[in-house]
């Protein structure tokens, strides 16, 4: 499912919402989320999960092509943990 | 663990959609709620959900394997699960390396 089909959901289930609210409303969520990790923040929504960002550190690596060893500056990368309520939910057993 | 140790929740969430977007702390409340509860159903069934700009979650089927009690040593089958993955877009990954 796409980020317009949530959109398109969310109306259907809310009658009052026109389509315009309801993208607003998505992109709200998701740059809100995106906007605390930027400024190194976590976010943790119950029921869901967290969002964190991990350091990785500099290190060594080698072009596979040329052999040339390649330094590879430190990078930050987002880390999303499950939560325990959405871990069980996704973990229902196969018919 | 990083970062300044702030932590956002979902309250503060609704909290920037009632600011932001102009509705009432109920109602902002009640669309994220709709929203987290909609995105939860869609992986429940094994659905994926991709947003652009933000990443992708999906539901991965991991096989039984053969596993160990660090504690006692003794063998054990881990039963096969349902787990689910978070793979960032290229997007949010460049700008949380920006400003740093």
């Amino acid at each position: 499912m796409t980020k317009s089909e949530l959109v398109e959901q969310l109306a259907e289930k809310n009658t009052w919402l026109t389509r315009k609210d309801s993208e607003m409303i998505v992109n709200l969520v998701f740059d809100s989320i995106s906007d605390a990790l930027k400024r190194g923040e976590k976010v943790e929504i119950r029921g869901f999960g967290s969002f964190t960002v991990r350091e990785r550190g500099a290190r060594e690596a080698r072009n596979p092509k040329s052999g040339d060893v390649v330094k590879i500056p430190a990078k930050k990368t987002p880390f999303f943990k499950t939560g325990k309520e959405l871990r069980e939910r996704v973990n229902t057993k196969e018919e | 663990m990083e970062g300044n140790g702030k932590s956002m929740t979902k309250a503060e969430i609704a909290e920037l959609v009632s600011t932001k977007g102009g509705y009432s702390k109920k109602d902002a409340n009640e669309m994220v709620e709709v929203l987290l509860e909609q995105i939860k159903k869609t992986l429940e069934r094994g659905d994926k959900i991709k947003i652009a700009g933000f990443g992708n979650f999906e539901v991965k089927k991991k096989s039984d394997r053969r596993g160990r009690n660090p504690q006692t040593g003794e063998e054990l089958t881990i039963q096969s699960r349902r787990v689910l993955a978070f793979k960032p877009s290229a997007v949010l990954k460049n700008a949380i390396n920006e400003n740093s």
